[in-house]
C-alpha cells in the first residue's frame, strides 16, 4: 500500500545557516524528498556594474574587491587585466611574478573556505571549517603585509600592483609553503577516506560532462565533471605558461569529486608558489599610469580563471575616464543555474550538501 | 513516621552503610535531592566540557572568562537565557508550545531513579530497572513531536519526524543489546548488574554490544554523526527552531541531560558503574560517565552527519542483525556455561565482534538514494 502524500513548499533562505550569504531556495518538498527547486536571488544586488560607469578605471577596483569577497585579488587581477588590455599598458616583469603568486595564495584561501564550508554543510560540526580558517589565517597576514587589508585587499592595478612585496614577504611565503604540505596531509588523513563522507558525496548531485558545458559552467564544478578546461592553461594570461602544474579533473561530477578537485588545486597552487617566488626578479613593480586612464574607443574582454571559475571582464570604452560598460561574467551565477537538475530526487540534506560543493559567494552572483 | 527518624538518628551510621537510603523517608527526599543535584550538576558540567573539549579539537580556546577555566560559563548562559524575551508563534499551538519542554526534560531526570551509586545506593532498586530507564527515557521523545508540531514551523515538523523515526529505529538494536546484558546477570536490576561486573567488565565480554550501544545511544541522543533531527545547517535546529528564552533552555538541558542519562547507563552496564579500586564507588562512576561522554565528543567533532535513509540503513540493516546476533551468541554461551563465563571468552567474543563488523561492513551498502521524479 502506498500512503497519498502531498508535497509542501519550504523556504530555505534567504536568512539560513547554509546559504552562504543571502541565498533563497524554495524547495518544494514531498517528505524528505526534494521534487522541485527554484532558486530565488538578487538579496545582495549592489549595482556594481552601474556603479562602475560613474568611477574612474582606477576607482572601479575597489567595487571588484566586493565582487567575490573571498577571492578579492583574482578579481583585482582580471580586472586590471581588462583595462591593460584596452589602454595597451605594459607590465613590468616583477609585477607579473607578484600577481600569480597573489593569485594562487588567494586561491589557496578561497578553496580552503569553500571545502571547508562545503564539510560544514556535510555536518562535520566546524572542525574541517576551523582547521582550514587557520591556514586561512596565515595566508591572509601575507596579504596584509603587501596591501594593509585582511579582507578587501584593493591591491592591484593597471600596469603592476599598488606597493612592492615588504622584505619579511618571502621568508613568511616559504615558511607557509613549507608547512601547508603538513596541513594538506592532515585533512586528507581526516577526510579523503572519510566512510560517512564518502556516503553522503559519492553519486551525489552529479552534474553531466555535457550539462556542465551546455550551462557555461566553468572552474572546479567543469572540472569535476570530467572536462580538462583551465584558463590558465587554455589560453594563458599573464605569465601562467611559465609555470608547470597539472589540471586536475574528476570523473562523474558529483560532490566528492568537486571536494577532490578543489584540495588537488590546493596542491597545483602550491607548485605554482614554489616555482614562482623562486624566480621572482628585481625591478619596477608597476609602469607609471595617469591618474585618469582614457583609454581609446574600443572594447575588450580579459578572463581568468579565479578560484569560482572563468572570471570575465568586458569592458567598452567611449575615450573617457570611466567605462562606458563593465559586465561582470560571475563564475558563481553560471554554475549556480546548474543547482536545479543537479538536486532533483535527492533529499533535503543532499541538496544543501550539493549546494555547498558549488561553492559560490552571493556577492558575485548578485553583483 | 516519627519512629522512622527516630531509629534513623539513633541507626545513624548503621543506616548509612551499604543500602544507603534505606526504608526512612527521609532519606529518600535526601537522595532525591542528591540525585537531582548530581544530575544538574553533571549536565552544566557536560555543557562546559563539551564546549572546551569541542574548542581544543577545533584548535581554539573555547568559553574561558568566566570563573576559573571558564567553569561557570553554563551559569552566565542561563542567566542570559532567563532574561530573554519568550516568544510563542502567532500561529503555534500555545499549549502544547508551552508543555513540550517541560515534557522533554523531566523523564530524562526521572532515569535517575534507579542508577546507583554505590552498592544499594539507588533511589529505587527496582528488579526492573533497565526496563524502566529504556521506557522512560524515550519518553521525551514525545516532548520532541510536540514542540515539533505546535511550532506550526516547516523546519519543525521535519526535525520532529526526523527524531521520532530515528528513535523508534534505534529503540531495537540499543534493547537488543541490553537484553544481552540481562542474559548474561540474570537480572534487570542495575545495581544487581554492577554487582556481577566484579571480576571483568562487561565492556570486555561484551566489546560489540558495547559498540551496538554506543552507536545507538549516540543515535537516540541525537548526537552527531546523527544529528539530523536538529541539523543546524539544513533545517536550522529543527524542532526547537521556533523556542526562545527559558524554554529553549529547557530543551538545551534536556539534550544534555539525555547525554548524561545515555552516557550513564552505558557507563553503568558496560563499564562497570561504581566499581573500581582505590576510589570511593560514586567517583568512579563520575569518572567513566565522563569519560563516555568523551567518547561522544570525540565523534561529534570528528565525523560529518548522516542522510536520513543511511540513518535508517543502519539501525535496520547493520545494528539490528549484530545486535540479534550478538544477543544469541551470548545465549548460546550462557547456556553453555550456566555457572558464569570463564577468562577465555574475552578474546573469544572479541573477535566475534571484529568479524561481525567487518563482514557487516562489506554486506551493507548504503545505496545512493535517488528518487526518480516524473
Amino acid at each position: 500500500m502506498t500512503l497519498r502524500t502531498e508535497p509542501f513548499i519550504m523556504n530555505m533562505g534567504p536568512v539560513h545557516p547554509s546559504t552562504h550569504g543571502v541565498f533563497r531556495m524554495r524547495v518544494t518538498l514531498d517528505g524528505e524528498v526534494v521534487i522541485d527547486m527554484e532558486p530565488v536571488f538578487g538579496y545582495l544586488h549592489r549595482g556594481i556594474e552601474k556603479l562602475a560607469e560613474e568611477r574612474t578605471y582606477l576607482g572601479v577596483i575597489p567595487l571588484t574587491d566586493r565582487l567575490d569577497y573571498l577571492a578579492s585579488m583574482t578579481n583585482n587581477f582580471g580586472y586590471c587585466l581588462a583595462v591593460e588590455k584596452l589602454a595597451k599598458i605594459p607590465v613590468p616583469e616583477r609585477a607579473e611574478y607578484i600577481r600569480v603568486i597573489m593569485a594562487e595564495l588567494q586561491r589557496l584561501a578561497a578553496h580552503l573556505i569553500s571545502v571547508g564550508s562545503f564539510l560544514n554543510d556535510a555536518g562535520a560540526y566546524f572542525t574541517p571549517f576551523l582547521y582550514m580558517f587557520r591556514e586561512r589565517e596565515r595566508i591572509i597576514d601575507l596579504f596584509e603585509m603587501v596591501s594593509g587589508q585582511r579582507l578587501l585587499y584593493n591591491y592591484m592595478r593597471p600596469g603592476g600592483v599598488s606597493q612592492d612585496l615588504p622584505e619579511e614577504f618571502i621568508p613568511a611565503l616559504q615558511e607557509l609553503l613549507k608547512q601547508m604540505k603538513g596541513y594538506m596531509q592532515e585533512y586528507e588523513n581526516l577526510l579523503k577516506d572519510n566512510e560517512i563522507l564518502g556516503a553522503r558525496a559519492k553519486g551525489v548531485g552529479i552534474l553531466t560532462r555535457d550539462m556542465a558545458i551546455n550551462i557555461g559552467a566553468s572552474g572546479p564544478v567543469l572540472r569535476a565533471s570530467g572536462m580538462k578546461w583551465d584558463i590558465r592553461k587554455v589560453d594563458p594570461y599573464s605569465i601562467y605558461n611559465r609555470f608547470e602544474f597539472d589540471i586536475p579533473t574528476g570523473v562523474q561530477g558529483d560532490c566528492y569529486d568537486r571536494y577532490r578537485v578543489r584540495v588537488e588545486e590546493m596542491k597545483q597552487s602550491l607548485r605554482i608558489l614554489e616555482q614562482a617566488y623562486q624566480k621572482i626578479p628585481a625591478g619596477p613593480y608597476h609602469t607609471e599610469v595617469p591618474q585618469l586612464i582614457r583609454p581609446p574607443v574600443g572594447e575588450t574582454y580579459a578572463h581568468i580563471e579565479a578560484p569560482t571559475g572563468e572570471l570575465g571582464f568586458y569592458l567598452v570604452s567611449d575615450g573617457g575616464i570611466a567605462p562606458y560598460r563593465c559586465h561582470v561574467r560571475a563564475p558563481s551565477l553560471m554554475n549556480l543555474t546548474a543547482l536545479r537538475d543537479m538536486v532533483k530526487g535527492w533529499k533535503i540534506q543532499d541538496t544543501i550538501l550539493t549546494f555547498g560543493s558549488i561553492a559560490i559567494t552571493m556577492g558575485e552572483v548578485d553583483r | 513516621m516519627f519512629t522512622g527518624i527516630e531509629n534513623a538518628f539513633v541507626n545513624l551510621p548503621q543506616a548509612l552503610k551499604a543500602d544507603w537510603p534505606g526504608n526512612v523517608w527521609w532519606h529518600w527526599v535526601i537522595f532525591t535531592l542528591i540525585a537531582i543535584v548530581f544530575f544538574l550538576g553533571s549536565v552544566i558540567m557536560f555543557i562546559f566540557m563539551e564546549r572546551r573539549v569541542l574548542a581544543k579539537m577545533q584548535a581554539r580556546i573555547g568559553p574561558n572568562r568566566i570563573g576559573p577555566f571558564g567553569l561557570l560559563q553554563a551559569i552566565a548562559d542561563a542567566v542570559k537565557v532567563l532574561t530573554k524575551e519568550n516568544i510563542t508563534p502567532s500561529n503555534a499551538d500555545k499549549i502544547v508550545f508551552w508543555l513540550a519542554p517541560a515534557i522533554v526534560f523531566a523523564p530524562v531526570l526521572m532515569v535517575f531513579a534507579v542508577v546507583p551509586f554505590a552498592n544499594g545506593a539507588v533511589l529505587a532498586d527496582l528488579n526492573i530497572g533497565i526496563l524502566y530507564a529504556i521506557a522512560i527515557g524515550s519518553l521525551s521523545t514525545i516532548g520532541v513531536f510536540m514542540a515539533g508540531w505546535s511550532s506550526s514551523n516547516k523546519y519543525s515538523t521535519l526535525g520532529a519526524m526526523r527524531m521520532v523515526a530515528a528513535v523508534i529505529s534505534y529503540e531495537m538494536p540499543i534493547v537488543l543489546t541490553f537484553a544481552t546484558i540481562i542474559v548474561l546477570t540474570g537480572s534487570m536490576s542495575l545495581n544487581d548488574i554492577v554487582i556481577a561486573q566484579g571480576k571483568y567488565w562487561f565492556i570486555f565480554s561484551q566489546p560489540l554490544g558495547f559498540f551496538l550501544a554506543f552507536v545507538a545511544g549516540c543515535a537516540e541522543i541525537n548526537r552527531s554523526p546523527f544529528d539530523l533531527m536538529e541539523a543546524d545547517s539544513e533545517i536550522v535546529a529543527g524542532f526547537h527552531t521556533e523556542y526562545s528564552g527559558m524554554k529553549f533552555a529547557m530543551f538545551y538541558l534536556g539534550e544534555y541531560g539525555e547525554a548524561v542519562v545515555m552516557s550513564t547507563i552505558i557507563a553503568t552496564l558496560f563499564l562497570g558503574g561504581w566499581q573500581g579500586p582505590f576510589l570511593p564507588p560514586f567517583v568512579w562512576l563520575i569518572g567513566k560517565i565522563f569519560f563516555v561522554f568523551f567518547l561522544m565528543i570525540w565523534t561529534r567533532t570528528t565525523l560529518p552527519r548522516v542522510r536520513i535513509d543511511q540513518l535508517m540503513k543502519l539501525a535496520w540493516k547493520f545494528l539490528f542483525p549484530l545486535a540479534l546476533i550478538n544477543l544469541f551468541a551470548t545465549g548460546l554461551e550462557v547456556l553453555t556455561f550456566p555457572n558464569g563465563l570463564p577468562w577465555y571468552f574475552i578474546p573469544v567474543n572479541f573477535g566475534i565482534g571484529v568479524v561481525l563488523v567487518l563482514l557487516w561492513s562489506r554486506l551493507y551498502k548504503v545505496g545512493w538514494g535517488r528518487i526518480e521524479i516524473q
